[in-house]
Order: C-alpha cells, then structure tokens, then sequence
C-alpha cells in the first residue's frame, strides 16, 4: 500500500530536494499573487511557510497542488520536472495536502472519505476491505488513530485532521502540504499534531507546514521561508532565527508582538451576568450557568476551546439568542428578560464584533459605506424618513477609514475586495464609533494579518482606557493572554476558572480548557 | 370479491401509472446526487414522448421511436449541463428555460409535420407501440382470482419498459452505494470540492449523471406516448416531471425510498380515477375536480408535513467554482 522509497543519498550526505518551485509567477487580474517564487525544500524535513494573509502561500501551495495553474515556472519533484495542471497530477506526483477548510464529506464515513479518489477497482467492496486493513497498517505506524466508521461531520476537529493526513497518506503522498493546520486546535491538539508530523518526518516524508503563527514555526520547522506580498523575502534554517526577526521579515517593518497596555484601573460594575442559560435549537443546554461581571476599564477575555459554549454565550448578550435563564444585568434592568434583539442592547449601549466576520459582521455583496453602517442604518444620521443619506453614509466610512486605517480608503468598494484585517478594522470602527459602554468582540483577529492585529488590539485597549467594558471571547490563547486583565475560562457551557491575566499561563489554562476544574490562579 | 377484483386493479394501475414517475425520479437522483437541480425532468420527457411518437408514427416501429425519445430527452440533458456544469450558469433557470421551450416546440413541430391540431398520428400499426407482455398462463389464471389474478394484472400483462423502471431501482440503489462511480456521485452533490482535491473531476462527474438523466427520461417520455397512450398529445407528461421530483424529495434521494413514493403518488392517481362518480359511505358522490386533485394534494401534504428535514445533498444547485 505504501511503497518505502529508498534513500536517495547516502547516510550522512544532505539530502536532495523533494520539492523544487522555480520561478513560479501567478497573477489574478490586477492582483500579483506569486512574483518569481523559488523554493527548495529538502527530502525528510519539515519546511515552514510563513507570511501574513495575502502574502501569497496559499496560492503558491494552490499552484503546486494543482489547483490553480501557474502564469510561468515550473515545479519539480525529486529533481524531475513535472506538469501540475490538476490535482490529479499533484497526487501523482506524490504530493498531498491537508486544507485549511478540510475536504471531507461530512455524511461520508471515514473510510468512505479516505478512499475517495483511489477506491481501487470500479466495484466498492474489495477496495474497501483492503484500504481498511493498509489504513490499520498506517494508523499504527503513525500513532493516526481514527474510527474508520464513524460518520466524518460528527468527529472533532482535531479528528478530522487526522483523517485528512490519513487521506494523503492513503493516496501515497511522500510530500505533505498542511494549510494553517492548528487554526482550529487547542494546544495539546497542537502539540500533538506536531509530533505526529515529526515521526512522518523522521519516517522520510517531507512536510511543509504553512502558517502565521511564529510560535509554530520555531517549534516545530528545521528551515522557515517567508513571503510577504507574493515575494519570498527571506530564507533560513530555524535554529539560525527567532520570533522578533521573522515577524519583522513578514511585516516589512518593527512589529510588538506583546500587547501595550498599562494595569487596568476597573472602576464600577457595569454588566452583572447571573447564572445565564442558553439552549439550542434542540433544547441542548449551551451555556449552563454562567455568571460573572464585567466593570468599566477592564478586559475581560473568555478562553476556550471552540465549541464550548463561547459563540453561545457572546450571542445571548448581544440580544441574538434568548437566554433559556438567569439574567443579565445592566444598569439595574434585567436583559434577559422582557424585549430582546440586536437593537435592543444596542440601545442599552452594548456592542457587537461578531465572530464571524462574513457570516454575521458584514454583508459580502455590499460596499464598505454600507457595512459600515450595518445595525446603525436607521439612525438619523443615515436616514431620513426611510430615505439613505447617501452622501452622510460616505461621509462617515471615509472618517472611520481614515481613524482605522483602513486600506484602500474607498468607501464604494465591495467589501469583499478588502484584506481579513481591514475588513474587520472597518467592523471595529462601525461599533466603537456609536459609542458603547459595553463592546462585545469574537475572535478579535481571526484571519486578520499581523499588521493589523497589533492595530486592533490597540483600539481594544484604548476603549478599555476610556471608562469602557470590554469582553473578549478568542481561540486564540496568545491573544486572550496578551489582552485579557482577568481571564474566564469556559469548557462545555461551564465556566470552569477565573485567572488574572498577568498570572495566567498557557499550561494553567490549558488544563482548565481541557475540562480540568479548578481555580488556576490558587 | 368484488373489492378484491377493484383493488387489484387499482394496483394494476398503480404500476401504470408509476412507471414513468420511476424513471424520471430515478433520472433525478442521479443528477440531484450530482448537485445538479433536475427542474428539467418535465422538458426532457415532454420532449421524449414526442420524438418517440414521431419516429414510431413515421417508421412504424416503437424501439425506433425509443431511440429518437432517449436522443432528443439526451440533448437537452446535455443542453442543460452544458449551460450548467461547464458554464455555471443557474440551473433552476436553464431547466425552466428547456421546459418552456418544448412545451411550446412539440406541438408547433407535430402541427408543422402531421398537420393534426399539434398531435402526432394514432400509434395504431403493429410494433409501433411497447404492448402489454401477457406471461405464460395469465389467462387461465384468471379463472382462479386469488392469486391468479393478482399474477395476471399485477405480474403479467405489463410492456418491457415497466419491467425495466421495477429492475432500475435495485440497480441504481447498488450503483449508488456499491461502486466507485456511485462513492464518486454522491460525493460530488456533498462537497465538490473535496471530489477535485481528491483528483476527480467535478464536471465529468456531473456530465455522466446529466447523461445518465437524460437516458432515463428518454424511456419515461418513450413510455408516455408509445405504451400507456397511442401518440402524443399537447402537455401529455402533465406535470409528471415535477410530480417525481416531489418523490424523490419525499423519499429523501434514496432509490427505495423514492420507489415508494412514486408508488404512493400513483396509488392515490389511480384509486382518484376509480372513485369518480362512485357514492362513498357517508359523503356521497365527491365532485371530481376534487379526485383529481387529490394526488396533488396529498403531494403538498406530504411534502410539507411528514417529511421532516429533507436532507438535500449540500451542494444542491451550486455550480462549482474553486473559487470560495
């Protein structure tokens, strides 16, 4: 099932390279993705790609799986020069790739999904008995445990991964792409994905591990390649670099990788949340008694990993969700009860970052003006008796453009035609502008560049500077640990800990998120 | 024995009826478990039975008048996957557009070609229509109703083409879920780009089960004209495409499930036809736009309370862009 390739060079000698991109160049209408990249990456070692969002990896990974043809250069693999025109080829050639947005069908079992594409003969049954016994085969050589009938759509995240790797492996991969595969894992997901690419490593397989996150490179890469605006800008072996050094490579500037902020001075409390249930659609309970308070001048950061009960939470105090019980207090009025709705709470000052951006924070086919306004469209300033102020509407967004640094400062582009970061700079600004005692963020940085990520995390802090309450729900624990003064742990509807964010650590709040209780901070 | 004779009968009709519902249903799982919307099954049968009824009028024989069906029904198929699959265009559209076209098409050409008011002439020669196939001792059976005349109408007596849709649905159902085709299309109407990261082309796929829609359209349409009637008529699938299209949302795009509610759809077709101007204990002779109207009723009924969450595949009516 799984022919061992043997060495190409003799024991001790440097290994040739695997995978050879040479002078690859791709444009997308006025957009140059790829400018003259080359790239080797040697047999048996683990390659990092790093850059910000829209420094081109993707599309180069793209191009090299046969997704997208490149305009010029050519791709080779153990030397020989091979024609990418499809995926089918990249298979062929012995590359697979682990997306970033995982390829499975979600009705499909496992195995149903794993050999989608080499079910070997035309009749199911025989190829599906022996992919199963070469799938044991390679699950114990690898430590990939999967459950080969498990519906796939039902699994974890972090399962499902494996699954996808095992589908690479299943279609004879020797070099492994993964596309930003911790985005959706905790960090003892992380970990142990990482030791897993490790022993395929050591196993002679090839691996490159496209990413953002510095922390992964230097922990896990022996040689890092960064890009930055469709150029490879620079190339080293890990141990030769650090965070600082590769941050500044990607950005093209001095970046702070840590959150400025001074102590919190928290003054009153301003929104009391009391023992707050949410169920779902199913009367599944989501949120099981929460309680906590947020006060003027702090930053309170919900940790967790996704799925438990977060989304759940954020969305009953924005007025999305009717909580089930408990309240939420504010200002001496009980939230939960009586009227509800986005506006309602928008009216009691409480405002919204959504987590997810496209879906909830903006609409994709309209222009930046109108984003801008979205929630807020029928207040005065933007209408009159029903009718848009067009010019106000502009007006507004070039202002919020011009304060958030948004760019291309052009209040008529779709939004879409905007980068992750200045998509969501433009979200940030339509909130904080309309004044909120109360602002409520979801994944603050999520598909936002690093550029960016610095800039929002200073508008956060400096809301919280001005007298206001902050709630940050993330995934991302760097983020949560850099911006949070107080720390609440959530794990499956509960909350499970409160950390001060100056004494928190990844490994104290890791155990909480993993479900073990317990106060971290005694 | 009385009741026993009427409801064999029924169900005779039932077959008859069901037959072409069958095969357009099952033509619309394959393209549906494609991720292509099949709105076009209404077209591409009408189409059918009028090529078939020509050809069968003009040379005299019905499997000619079969091909003619499956290449013309094909065409459209064709036509439409063309303007859907190759170039993404919306498939609600396009297969409305189809259906529309040859509504008003087969009768201006029958008009054009036999001159009879937009029919195509009686189908009345020998070999010009698929006949009822009698099995051995079917008429002596009747002589002994219970079973034989079950055997006699219900197993016996049918044409090739009913034959043919009651053996499609086993074989569709092991195509479906026993072959690398089958893994293939049903993946491809989950989640097509995990179909073309695996190194499968979305298109070809969605070609073969348009192609495969198209064939059995063909024999549905065939069958309209040349078996259960004797030529074509204006508007003769009557809203059978749409009919099999609620079955096979109903049976869930699930080959026996769909058998099903075809069955249950020509039931309620044929036990309407028999109970016109028949006094029903307690409430009388039931006016008969209201029979008529019954199996369209039950559709809606159906369909709107008793099939829960239809679980349509994901990516139904999606044309495939790698783009996201």
């Amino acid at each position: 099932m799984e022919p061992e390739s043997p060495a190409l060079q003799a024991p001790g000698g440097p290994p040739g390279p695997a995978l050879e991109l040479c002078g690859i160049d791709k444009r997308f209408g006025a957009v140059h993705a790829n400018r003259s990249v080359s790239l080797a990456v040697s047999k048996g070692s683990i390659h990092g790609l790093i850059g910000e969002n829209g420094a081109g990896k993707s599309t180069l990974m793209n191009i090299v799986y046969g997704f997208h043809r490149a305009d010029a250069g050519e791709i080779r693999v153990n030397g020989r020069r091979v024609e990418i025109g499809r995926p089918r080829d990249s298979i062929e050639a012995g590359i697979g790739m682990v997306h970033q947005h995982f390829m499975l069908v979600e009705r499909f079992t496992v195995l149903e999904n794993i050999v989608l594409g080499a079910e070997g003969g035309a009749m199911l049954g025989r190829g599906l008995g022996e992919a199963r016994s070469g799938l044991g085969r390679l699950g114990r050589k690898y430590g990939l445990d999967v459950p080969l009938d498990a519906e796939a759509g039902h699994l974890p995240v972090g399962m499902q991964q494996r699954v996808e790797i095992l589908k690479a492996l299943h279609h004879r991969a020797e070099i492994l792409i993964l596309d930003e595969p911790t985005a959706v894992l905790t960090p003892a997901e992380a970990d142990q994905l990482f030791r897993m690419l490790a022993l395929l490593r050591d196993q002679g397989k090839t691996v490159i591990l496209v990413t953002h996150k510095l922390r992964e490179i230097m922990a896990i890469t022996d040689r890092v390649t960064v890009m930055r605006q469709g150029s490879v800008v620079h190339e080293t072996a890990t141990r030769d670099t650090s965070p600082k050094a590769l941050a500044e490579q990607m950005v093209g500037r001095a970046v702070l990788l840590k959150v400025e902020k001074a102590p919190a001075k928290p003054g009153a409390g301003l929104l009391e949340v009391r023992n707050l249930e949410v169920r779902d659609r199913l009367g599944v309970p989501r949120v099981k008694g929460a309680s906590f308070s947020l006060r003027a001048g702090e930053i309170v950061g919900v940790a967790g990993v996704s799925g438990n009960g977060q989304s759940e939470l954020i969305e009953a105090l924005a007025g999305i969700r009717v909580p089930t019980g408990g309240s939420i207090l504010l200002g001496g009025q009980d939230l939960a009860r009586g009227s509800t709705g986005l506006n309602d709470r928008r009216s009691h000052g409480i405002a919204h970052v959504p987590e997810d951006r496209l879906r909830m924070g903006v609409v994709a086919s309209f222009s930046a003006e109108d984003n801008a306004i979205l929630g807020y469209h029928a207040r005065q300033r933007f209408n009159r008796s029903g009718f848009m102020r067009r010019r106000a509407i502009r007006e507004d967004c070039a202002e919020k453009m011009a304060s958030y640094d948004v760019r291309p400062p052009s209040p008529s582009l779709r939004i879409t035609a905007f980068s992750g970061g200045n998509q969501q700079k433009l979200v940030l600004a339509r909130e904080i502008d309309c004044g909120p005692s109360v602002l409520i963020v979801g994944q603050p940085t999520r598909g936002v560049d690093i550029g960016a990520i610095e800039f929002i995390h200073r508008r956060i802090v400096a809301l919280r500077d001005s007298g206001k309450a902050v709630l940050v729900v993330s995934v991302e624990l760097d983020e949560i640990m850099g911006l949070s003064d107080r720390i609440l742990v959530m794990a499956g509807g509960e909350i499970v800990g409160e950390v001060p964010g100056s004494e928190a650590t990844e490994e104290a709040l890791g155990l909480l998120m993993a479900g073990v209780k317990g106060d971290a901070s005694r | 024995m009385e009741a026993y004779r009427e409801i064999i009968l029924i169900l005779a009709a039932t077959i008859r009826v069901a037959t072409p519902l069958v095969l357009a249903a099952i033509a619309g799982l394959f393209s549906e478990r494609s991720g292509v919307i099949d709105l076009g099954l209404e077209g591409k049968m009408l189409a059918a039975a009028f090529a078939s009824a020509a050809v069968a009028a003009a040379t005299g024989s019905a499997w000619l008048g079969l091909g003619a069906g499956v290449a013309a029904s094909l065409a459209l198929a064709l036509v439409i996957a063309f303007a859907c699959v190759t170039h993404r265009g919306n498939q609600v559209v396009a297969a409305m557009a189809v259906n529309i076209i040859v509504a008003g098409l087969a009768p201006a050409l029958a008009l054009a070609w036999f001159d009879q008011g937009g029919q195509t002439p009686q189908l009345d020669g020998p070999g010009q229509r698929f006949l009822g196939i009698a099995w051995p001792w079917a008429q002596a059976a009747r002589r002994h109703p219970v079973p034989g005349l079950a055997y006699a109408e219900l197993l016996s007596g049918h044409n090739l083409i009913v034959y043919f849709a009651a053996a499609l649905v086993p074989a569709s159902a092991w195509v479906l879920y026993r072959t690398r085709f089958g893994l293939r299309l049903r993946a491809v109407g989950e989640n097509p780009l995990a179909v073309d990261t695996a190194g499968i082309s979305v298109n070809l796929l969605r070609y073969q089960a348009s192609i495969i829609s198209g064939i059995l359209c063909g024999v549905a349409g065939t069958y309209i004209s040349t078996a259960a009637s004797a030529g074509f008529v204006r508007d003769m699938t009557a809203g059978k495409g749409y009919l099999a299209l609620a079955a096979l949302i109903f049976g869930k795009w699930r080959p026996y499930p769909t058998l099903a509610a075809c069955l249950l759809f020509a039931f309620a077709d044929a036990g309407a036809a028999r109970l016109q101007g028949v006094p029903l204990p307690g409430i009388g002779v039931v006016p008969v736009q209201l029979i008529i109207a019954l199996p369209y009723i039950l559709t809606v009924l159906l369909l709107a309370g008793f099939v829960g969450e239809a679980v349509a595949p994901k990516a139904i009516g999606v044309p495939y862009t790698k783009e996201k």
